[in-house]
């Protein structure tokens, strides 16, 4: 680790008026800390965020669930409103990360195998920032590039809860990232399939399997679709045909759990 | 006799107060005022000529004490292979000098170049930063068979990547390709024993300390064998005397074989102690770890296996590539040697038996001996080649292996491979695993599992492994360069309790628990008022240390033997006080009789005495209570073992879970039940995570891809199943004081081929004609095989 100046603003204005020049913010820190202890980042200033009230903690109301951007995963995980994705929360890491991880900082690194953004992206949700609110489609931009321009904060995300939803994870067996992890959901206007951990370019939707489940939403309704292995990662973990094979095993077993 | 705590008693370990509680004392909790820190710069290529290296500007960077480069070391000795291993053709082994830091050359991915010594770390990782190596990257040795065929060089002054061709036993290798020439059967597989990277919780650490009044050095640091570590450093490397040097392995976070050898890492901070004038300390990051600490395994092998059509084993013949890496570790030659060929056997009476054995040079990590070392190679090549025997003559696996178990009436018994196995009762295991695993009730579960989709398989495996490292002529005679005995001092205090000094280290095998154990039921006194000394070669007589299940079957028979001497010794005393000849005395819970009267003095007024000899006849009696033994084993120790397991593997994902598994282990004679059961549980954890999840992956250039927890998958708690264990089936050994033949290893041995034994089983009960899958059985491996098949 370099050494660095840090700061704890306790006010989302203040974090803001913080984060300039070479400044980072620091969320729960689970990849930021390793990632500066191998001196492989070197930034000047950190910006906590774990001393900012207004941005943690849970809300439900008129469907929608809304969890601040410093919300711990271990509190979503234990808050239940939205099951699916409290059973996401609770299957990330172990205890310690999910004491310390953030639903924030997890959506704006964006890793490509991490659990969040299948969830935010297949749930539809909505990203607040301190600037504008990001649609999740728009949101994720490939692997580890979001929306977020410099000095903007994810300050919460607005869930819309579905009428149905799962999130099944084939996990790598070392990290115990997503292989492959795919967030299903039923929604009035049709159904939605993410898909983490598998393909070069990040989070994505599943586009044939969407049309196919909004039809019928059932496990046999893909039974006839394949998943092209052309943009899927291949590593010491899987080659990229066992990760589309394994998009559609992990789907139907979303739908199974779902239905 | 306090039986709650003598021999056979599941005694808490008292090692694990101070473990659990935060009170252990390892190396790199140990400070002084006035320490530096060592940093070392590593090579990021896994093949290089050093050009230059430029330390100038890091020299001047701030904290900055001394910078250290291979030019610094050219002067002092390498650091030696213990074994010397000669080729078939009679020649001897290439021994390349593996010196303190590279030079010259850069012959793996973390192989260290220089060193910075600062007030800091951080001052010292940042001049390590600013250290200019002009480095010229080569073509890098990674695959065995190209390294054998190529003409890129690991060391090319060898002129060869071949350390060795050696044939076990050259005599039967006419014998073996006749039998296996005109067999009924033969049953051929090729297999891949899975680099291992070994993964002490602790990492290695080393620190030293110089004192100039007297030119006196101490080295604490993370061995598995002072001793061995002192000789090394004194004898080969740096030439300090040895009565000028003590080694100290205080508490030890596991080992695995890991920490048995000397490293360059201990030899820097000696001389940088030396040349600063202050303590020096360097810890092993998690990465250095992964990249310097020897790994294990590594084995590419073809076996054969010849039968008649009753399926009685004729001939085993195989064919290995061992890699030693880029330098010879020290037992690097041994593991695959003797400690491998000689298990070829396995627990059969196949007359013919060869083994060919190439180690061959690579530019990665040297690969040396890890739980198990050699013998879970045997064990995976045997077992496997048997299951796989069985399918092909359709028969029953375990009928099989019984049909060719030596019987329990054989011993002493001369395997082919050279071995005479003095104690054993395969059948007898066998028939315990059957009933504990409820073999019976398998179909049911197969049925059960279908049901949710998933394949379930049986496996089976028979294992016989050498350990109570090691007869020293008989090691003598097959090259090693040391002996293998071990040594104990009994002290008894003058108020009567008791330090054993002993020569073998406990990194979590809980000798401090269970060697007391040996001595409070010999002498009858309360186990709590012995401690064991160990670790700190100024205190502790001449030992060779922990490794190959030796503690107790070596270690603990030369406590057994000091304590008889003490017993002796005492008895005279006892006399002397009951005013009656030795002879005249016995002693049995602690109490010397003066038989035929009901005159009696306790143990503890007889070491009383033995301190204030006012009366003593000098001429007959030496003052004192404290006697040493050394022990050298007249034979290896043969523990046996019979295990299943069932698995359930996914076919959609090829997902494997270990769902059940039964180890029954013939140990001989066990002191504490609850500290062997513990040490099952641990070699099967590994031995699962070699057969299912470790994986060590250097990519075609010579770098470690799995070189984190982010990619190399350890075993956790969620990864195994409750195991049954038991050791009930013992056959004592014959050539020990105590009946004792080692615990540490055998999980690790036996585990492996049952998984994947189990694995087979499953895909086959699918229909997928999956006949081997190499290790580690991952669910992508699975998938693949399946599709393939």
């Amino acid at each position: 680790m370099y050494a660095f100046d840090i700061e704890r603003p306790t006010t989302v204005a203040e974090a803001v008026a913080a984060l300039t020049g070479e400044a980072q913010a620091l969320s729960g820190g689970q990849t930021l800390i390793p990632t500066l202890k191998a001196r492989l980042a070197s930034p000047s200033k950190l910006v906590s965020l774990s001393g900012i009230s207004e941005m943690k903690g849970l809300c439900a109301s008129d469907g929608v669930l809304t969890i601040g951007g410093a919300t711990c995963h271990a509190d979503v995980a234990a808050d239940g409103t939205f099951k699916a994705l409290s059973e996401l929360a609770a299957h990330i890491g172990d205890p310690a990360v999910r004491n310390r991880g953030t639903i924030g900082g997890s959506i704006a690194n964006n890793d490509p195998a991490a659990c969040y953004p299948a969830a935010v992206l297949g749930a539809g949700a909505t990203v607040v920032t301190n600037r504008r609110e990001i649609a999740a489609d728009d949101f994720f931009q490939g692997m580890f590039e979001t929306a977020l321009d410099d000095g903007e904060l994810v300050i919460a995300v607005k869930f819309p809860i579905p009428e149905a939803a799962n999130y099944q994870k084939f996990v790598q067996p070392a990290s115990r990232f997503a292989l492959v992890g795919v967030f299903v959901a039923k929604t009035s206007e049709g159904v939605r399939v993410a898909v983490t951990g598998a393909s070069n370019e990040g989070v994505f939707r599943w586009r044939e399997a969407e049309a196919a489940l909004s039809a019928d939403f059932s496990a046999a309704a893909l039974d006839g679709l394949t998943v092209a292995a052309d943009d899927m990662i291949a590593d010491l973990h899987g080659s990229s045909e066992y990760r589309a094979h394994l998009v559609k095993v992990m789907t139907q077993r979303a739908v199974k759990a779902a239905a | 006799m306090p039986k709650d705590d003598g021999i056979g008693a599941a005694t808490l370990r008292r090692e694990d107060v101070r473990f659990l509680t935060g009170a252990g004392q390892y190396t790199d909790d140990i400070q002084a005022s006035g320490e530096a820190v060592a940093v070392f710069a590593r090579s990021n290529v896994a093949n290089g000529v050093i050009k230059s290296i430029d330390t100038s500007q890091a020299a001047a960077m701030p904290g900055v004490l001394a910078i250290f480069t291979g030019e610094d070391f050219t002067e002092v000795g390498g650091n030696p292979a213990g074994w010397l291993i000669n080729s078939r053709d009679g020649t001897p082994m290439h021994e390349p000098k593996r010196p303190v830091l590279a030079h010259g050359k850069v012959r793996h991915v973390g192989d260290a170049y220089a060193a910075v010594i600062a007030e800091t770390k951080a001052q010292a990782m940042d001049a390590i930063e600013a250290i200019e190596a002009d480095i010229e990257e080569l073509p890098a040795v990674v695959n065995m068979k190209e390294a054998l065929a190529g003409d890129t060089f690991v060391h090319d002054e060898i002129g060869t990547n071949q350390c060795f061709d050696w044939g076990w036993i050259e005599d039967n290798r006419a014998a073996t390709d006749a039998a296996i020439k005109g067999a009924h059967h033969v049953t051929k597989l090729e297999l891949v024993n899975n680099r291992l990277v070994p993964n002490a919780m602790e990492p290695r650490s080393s620190r030293a300390e110089y004192h100039r009044g007297n030119d006196e050095y101490i080295l604490h640091t993370t061995s598995q064998n002072p001793h061995l570590t002192r000789l090394l450093i004194s004898a080969f490397v740096l030439g300090i005397p040895e009565n000028k040097l003590t080694v100290i392995a205080p508490d030890v976070g596991g080992g695995f074989g890991s920490k048995i050898y000397h490293y360059g890492e201990e030899a820097l901070v000696l001389a940088a102690a030396k040349k600063l004038n202050r303590p020096v300390t360097w810890t092993a990051d998690r990465t250095e770890a992964f990249l310097t600490d020897a790994h294990g395994r590594d084995h590419v092998t073809t076996i054969e296996l010849a039968l008649d059509k009753e399926g009685n084993f004729l001939a085993f013949r195989t064919e290995t590539l061992a890699n030693v890496g880029a330098y010879l570790s020290n037992f690097s030659t041994a593991t695959p040697t003797f400690l491998h060929g000689t298990l070829m056997a396995g627990n059969y009476t196949v007359p013919n038996v060869y083994v060919n054995v190439k180690a061959v040079f690579t530019n990665t990590a040297p690969v040396d001996a890890y739980r198990g070392a050699g013998r879970p190679e045997a064990t995976y090549s045997l077992e496997r080649v048997i299951d796989m025997a069985a399918r092909e003559m359709g028969m029953d696996p375990i009928a099989l292996r019984r049909k060719n178990f030596i019987k329990s009436d054989q011993y002493p018994f001369a395997s082919a491979a050279g071995l005479e196995y003095d104690s054993g009762n395969y059948d007898a295991l066998m028939d315990k695993m059957e009933s504990v695993a409820d073999i019976a009730g398998f179909a049911a579960r197969r049925k059960e599992s279908e049901a949710k989709g998933l394949l379930r398989g049986f496996g089976v495996n028979a294992y016989i492994e050498a350990c109570g490292i090691a007869p020293s002529n008989l090691v003598g005679v097959l090259g090693s360069r040391v002996g293998l005995y071990d040594a104990a001092t009994v002290r008894v205090n003058a108020t009567g309790n008791i330090s054993v000094m002993v020569g073998a280290h406990s990194h979590g095998q809980g000798h401090e628990t269970a060697f007391p154990q040996v001595v409070a039921d010999m002498l009858g006194i309360d186990a709590t008022s012995i401690d064991i000394v160990h670790g700190d070669t100024s205190k502790i007589p001449f030992g060779m240390g922990t490794y190959g299940s030796r503690s107790l079957a070596v270690c603990g028979s030369a406590v057994v033997r000091a304590t008889e001497k003490v017993i002796t010794k005492a008895k005279k005393i006892a006399a002397h006080m009951l005013e009656v000849t030795d002879q005249d005395i016995s002693f049995e819970d602690g109490i010397f009789s003066a038989i035929g009267t009901n005159k009696t003095v306790p143990f503890g007024e007889v070491a009383l005495k033995a301190y204030i000899p006012h009366d003593f006849p000098l001429d007959q009696i030496e003052p004192g209570l404290e006697e040493t033994a050394f022990y050298d084993p007249a034979n290896f120790t043969y523990p046996s073992g019979a295990y299943c397991c069932e698995v359930e593997v996914d076919p959609e994902t090829g997902k494997v879970r270990v769902d059940r598994f039964a180890a029954v282990d013939d140990f001989g004679n066990v002191i504490n039940p609850m500290i062997v059961t513990g040490q099952v549980h641990g070699g099967l954890g590994q031995g699962i995570g070699q057969a299912l999840l470790e994986n060590t992956t250097y990519d075609e250039d010579g770098q470690l891809l799995s070189a984190s927890y982010m990619d190399y998958t350890m075993p956790r708690a969620d990864d195994l199943p409750f195991f049954k264990v038991d050791h009930s089936q013992g056959t004592p050994c014959t050539h020990n004081p105590l009946g004792v033949k080692g615990c540490g290893e055998a999980g690790a041995i036996g585990s492996p081929p049952t998984v994947i034994n189990a694995v087979i089983d499953a895909l086959q009960s699918g229909g997928k004609n999956v006949t081997h899958i190499d290790m580690p059985v991952t669910p992508h491996r699975v998938w693949t095989a399946m599709q393939n098949a």
